[in-house]
């Protein structure tokens, strides 16, 4: 009896440090997500001029052909998304770590950059290479007289999708590859195994946390996506729905949040799915740190195949890059292949203004990034190594981040904290720690579920040992978790980092001057007008170096700390 | 480069200087980056002591951030295109009155009055909303260049035209209000899906529209005339006209109620209105109509006046009453009309032109009888004029107690309307090519 409450006990029990973890990530999701969130997304349970509870709207919601068409047109496009960020990514991830290969780092940068694709410059260029009217669609007609609608309708979408998003894939199944023991791979060829096989048999499942958590990634991102289809003026999908409705028809319709919820209970779905596939099954392996797997010399007429087919699939995803450069030098660009002249007078435009926006953006983004790997490790942690009551709820609640619109966080945070000033009068919601908070939770998700696969990949046997050889919890996690984690936290950091350097839809409502603003912003002021376009390229060619130097070098340091792990060993 | 540091270091005192005297003036503004910097450099120097602070935003979001912050009020002024956003702002008593000292600007310019008749804000450019061409694209289609909305009606368009949701954009709005006053409910409604059969695609905000004739994405769009002469300006091939039934109506300024600097605010509202500021918008990266008809004395060759020409003059008489009245009824009409049934309404209009281009020469009175019915599915309407101001309708839309059904129902009642007659027309149509060949 005694023994049983005993028990019982101890399963809920928890280190006071591990509770108090738990209290300050529950305190900050609640103050800095639900709470504002909640703000604006009540309306979506009330009934439309009074503030009666009701649940007629999402009633409302199924009875609307638009609204299920949307739906379904979502799903579609997220799974097709995901089985083409795969197509592209897989073949980058294990050309770059499983052999020796020139520029592996380079190319691992690059693979990256699809993801930092600035606002609206990234759309105008991409239509002006694919569009119907775009530059490969006008060489078509000219040469062979047809035209390929690479742009049109859902596939379009998709198209553009799965370009935009398989570095997600690509980041965590590259950092999974590298946490393979070669001892794996080698145990592996003793017993007869090579080639597709060795691959579809060993390294693919003991990659699978991370492929998973790119792929759930890639879907949820997909499905909660809005700047995509408006781009492709596709407006028959769920997120655009939420979007259009929350700010044309205005705050009080409840509509859009009804579609914000069902996006989160969706999104969260998928995640939770993505968990249950993984449920039951061991990924962790107990020897580390030996730089991975052994990277083979690939054969003549093997290493041509594979510098073809990353040359390829670079050439494909960098093409909005590539148009953006081209723009960014462009005179005038109207309906022609190429650019009528070249200049640099675009640069010599925002090169004044552009120092502020970077050292904002840089600023900015960093801060949001730290806070997401700090949060997102914190929390592995607790879902995976502890028993404590609430983990997973805490996991959803950061997860549920994906799909709150922007926009929708941007008013509830005016909402909740306009009307508290400091003692000088200034509203909390102006000060720009504010939009550093907005940023990092909208990006929490990337580093939670980087943190998330890395701590899959781990031993538990690995802690006990140094449990059992004296050091605390707390010994442990600096000397054990968090050293083999490291490449997990980097590419979570590096995912935060760059998407948050250009989010735009928070920033929006929350920046309150020009000196304060990152570079998004700025994109946003030049891409209003006719004659803002090239300076705007040229800011979103400037964003993207910035993100793409920061990326570069945080691989540097992944790659150099694994070489000095495995000379240590 | 001693120079230079004396330079920039004058500067930097001067600007410090400048805080202490008249102090930073905070703008929340739609217009972009090339509009906004000449004039915070001319109203900068010609102000010495004052500041422009700058706070870009769309014209949505900037009355959703001034309702949301009303009650720690940061802002001075709020300037944008959309006279509905300050209709809106006026309304919730987020404005404040005040006479601009500025004299001899006109009460009206086409037939829309430039000045809210309490004071509240103030016009200080016109627009004039027309259709804007891509010259490569229509050359390299074939295509003449239009002139009137119902030219766009024309099969030789199809699938060449882009415009802005009008609840996307309040200037789109209003150039939709306009057909419907200048032609009447039903008409005006007809004209409207007869081009939105031609549509290519319907764009989520303004800018898109120009974007994407500049680009060539698209050869025609119906735009703001600013957006054409900026870009004409800024070398893109573009040309632009002004059809008959149009209208131009005042861009705005407004002093926010309770501003933080509210004498810097007349000062700028001031300034704004005085010749030095109205020549800021003869710049080729702004290219307004200036409201105050002395400016134009220095405009360039060609640049249109409102005030002289005789287009102008003809323009229709505006119901900005009416127009609010419905304001909502008439963008989500268009929406679940149009917008979100695109595919729908061009599949009926391809049909209708095939079926057209087959029956020239010919003499079926049955296709023809066929084919006018389908023009007719097309054209019809849910409901009427009065209904659409009635308080059955309205009050779906904001809550009020007269609903006898929620917005959500009445959007799919009305698109389940629409893609039923739309499936009708192209069946008529069908049969009546079938008939002819």
């Amino acid at each position: 009896m005694t023994n049983l409450a005993i028990g019982r006990l101890r399963r809920f029990s928890a280190t006071p440090g591990q509770m108090a973890v738990v209290l300050l990530i529950a305190a900050f999701l609640l103050a800095f997500l639900l709470v504002p969130a909640a703000t604006v997304i009540y309306v979506a349970f009330t009934e439309k001029g009074t503030s009666n509870l009701t649940l007629v709207n999402f009633l409302d919601f199924f009875r609307n052909d638009l609204f299920v068409r949307s739906f379904w047109n979502s799903v579609y496009v997220s799974s097709l998304s995901v089985v083409w960020a795969t197509l592209f990514a897989l073949p980058l991830a294990v050309i770059t770590t499983r052999f020796q290969f020139r520029g592996a780092m380079l190319i691992q940068t690059l693979g990256f950059l699809p993801l930092i694709m600035p606002p609206f410059v990234g759309a105008v260029a991409m239509q002006l290479l694919f569009g119907r009217n775009g530059s490969v669609n006008l060489l078509l007609d000219q040469h062979l007289g047809f035209k390929l609608p690479f742009m049109d309708g859902l596939n379009g979408v998709v198209f553009v999708q799965s370009l935009h998003y398989f570095p997600f894939i690509l980041i965590n199944v590259s950092n999974s590859l590298r946490q393979i023991d070669s001892a794996m791979e080698e145990a592996a060829q003793n017993l007869g195994s090579s080639g597709f096989r060795l691959f579809r048999r060993i390294i693919f499942p003991l990659a699978m946390p991370g492929y998973l958590a790119g792929a759930s990634l890639v879907f949820v991102k997909v499905f909660d996506d809005l700047a995509t289809p408006l781009l492709l003026n596709v407006k028959d999908m769920l997120a655009p729905q939420a979007y259009l409705r929350v700010t044309s028809i205005g705050l009080a319709d409840p509509m859009g949040y009804v579609i914000s919820t069902i996006l989160i209970a969706v999104s969260i779905f998928a995640m939770w799915a993505s968990v249950a596939v993984m449920r039951g099954r061991e990924y962790s392996t107990v020897q580390r740190g030996g730089g991975g797997l052994a990277r083979r010399k690939m054969k003549r007429g093997e290493a041509i195949l594979a510098y073809g087919a990353v040359t390829l699939v670079l050439l494909l995803v960098l093409s909005p890059h590539i148009g953006l450069l081209l723009l960014s030098f462009a005179t005038i660009w109207s309906f022609s292949p190429l650019p009528d002249g070249y200049t640099m007078a675009n640069y010599g435009r925002v090169i004044g203004e552009s120092s502020i926006y970077i050292k904002n953006t840089l600023i900015y983004a960093s801060l949001a990034g730290l806070i997401d790997v700090v949060l997102g490790g914190a929390i592995a942690y607790l879902v995976l190594r502890t028993k404590i009551i609430g983990r997973a709820w805490l996991d959803w609640a950061a997860m549920s981040a994906l799909a709150i619109p922007g926009v929708v966080l941007g008013i509830g945070y005016l909402r909740t904290y306009y009307g508290v000033t400091l003692p000088d009068g200034t509203p909390l919601a102006t000060l720009s720690i504010m939009l550093v908070l907005a940023l990092s939770v909208r990006r929490l998700p990337y580093a939670l579920r980087a943190c998330y696969a890395a701590m899959q990949q781990i031993s538990v046997s690995l802690e006990e040992a140094a449990e059992n050889l004296g050091a605390n919890k707390r010994r442990t996690v600096r000397r054990i978790v968090l050293p083999l984690m490291m490449g997990g936290i980097l590419a979570g950091f590096v995912t935060s980092f760059s998407t948050a350097a250009v989010e735009l839809s928070a920033t929006l409502m929350l920046i309150q001057s020009n000196s304060e603003a990152p570079i998004a912003y700025g994109l946003y002021m030049f891409m209003q007008s006719p004659a803002g376009r090239g300076p705007g390229a040229a800011l979103g060619v400037i964003a993207v170096i910035l993100v793409a130097v920061c990326t570069f070098a945080s691989h540097y340091v992944i790659e150099r700390s694994q070489k000095a792990m495995g000379a240590r060993k | 480069m001693k120079k230079l540091t004396a330079v920039l270091m004058a500067s930097a005192i001067a600007m410090t200087a400048a805080h202490a005297q008249g102090g930073t003036v905070t703008v929340v503004t739609s217009f972009s980056k090339d509009v906004t910097d000449p004039f915070k450099a001319a109203f900068e120097a010609a102000n010495p002591g004052y500041a422009l602070e700058v706070q870009n935003k769309n014209t949505n979001a900037g009355v959703q951030y001034l309702t949301e912050t009303k009650a720690n009020n940061q802002t001075d002024l709020f300037w944008a295109s959309a006279p509905d956003a300050f209709h809106t702002l006026k309304a919730n008593q987020l404005l404040a009155s005040f006479v601009p000292s500025v004299e001899g600007l006109p009460e009206k310019v086409g037939s829309y009055d430039v000045n809210d008749p309490d004071g509240f804000f103030f016009g200080f450019a016109a627009s004039g909303y027309g259709i804007m061409w891509n010259e490569r694209y229509i050359k390299a289609n074939e295509l003449a260049a239009p002139a009137e909305w119902s030219d766009l009606k024309h099969p030789q368009y199809y699938d060449h035209v882009v415009m802005a949701a009008p609840s996307r954009s309040g200037t789109t709005h209003l150039t939709v209000e306009t057909i419907l006053q200048g032609e009447g409910w039903d008409a005006g409604w007809g004209t409207l899906k007869s081009v939105g059969g031609n549509f290519q695609q319907v764009m989520d905000r303004s800018f898109g529209v120009p974007d994407a004739v500049n680009s060539g994405q698209a050869g025609i769009g119906i735009v703001i005339d600013f957006f054409a002469f900026s870009a004409q300006a800024s070398g893109f091939p573009v040309g632009f006209s002004y059809p008959s039934v149009t209208t131009v109506v005042p861009a705005n300024i407004a002093i926010v109620a309770n501003a933080p600097n509210h004498d810097g605010a007349e000062v700028f509202v001031n300034f704004l209105l005085s010749e030095p500021g109205q020549e800021v918008l003869l710049e080729p990266t702004i290219r307004r109509l200036p409201i105050n008809p002395a400016t134009y004395a220095k405009a360039p060759e060609g640049f249109p006046n409102p005030y002289e020409d005789a287009r102008f003059q003809a323009m229709i008489n505006f119901n900005g009453d009416l127009s609010s009245a419905r304001s909502a009824v008439v963008d989500v009409l268009f929406d679940q009309l149009i917008t979100f049934q695109l595919d729908n309404l061009k599949a009926a209009t391809r049909a209708v032109h095939a079926a057209e281009a087959a029956l020239v020469g010919k003499d079926n009175a049955e296709a023809g009888a066929l084919i006018a019915e389908a023009h007719a599915l097309i054209a019809a309407m849910p409901f009427d004029h009065e209904q659409a101001v009635s308080p059955e309708i309205t009050d779906a839309f904001t809550g009020g107690e007269n609903k006898t059904s929620r917005q959500s129902e009445l959007e799919q009642a009305w698109a389940t309307f629409a893609a039923e007659n739309y499936a009708a027309a192209k069946a008529k149509a069908e049969a009546a090519l079938a008939l002819l060949s």
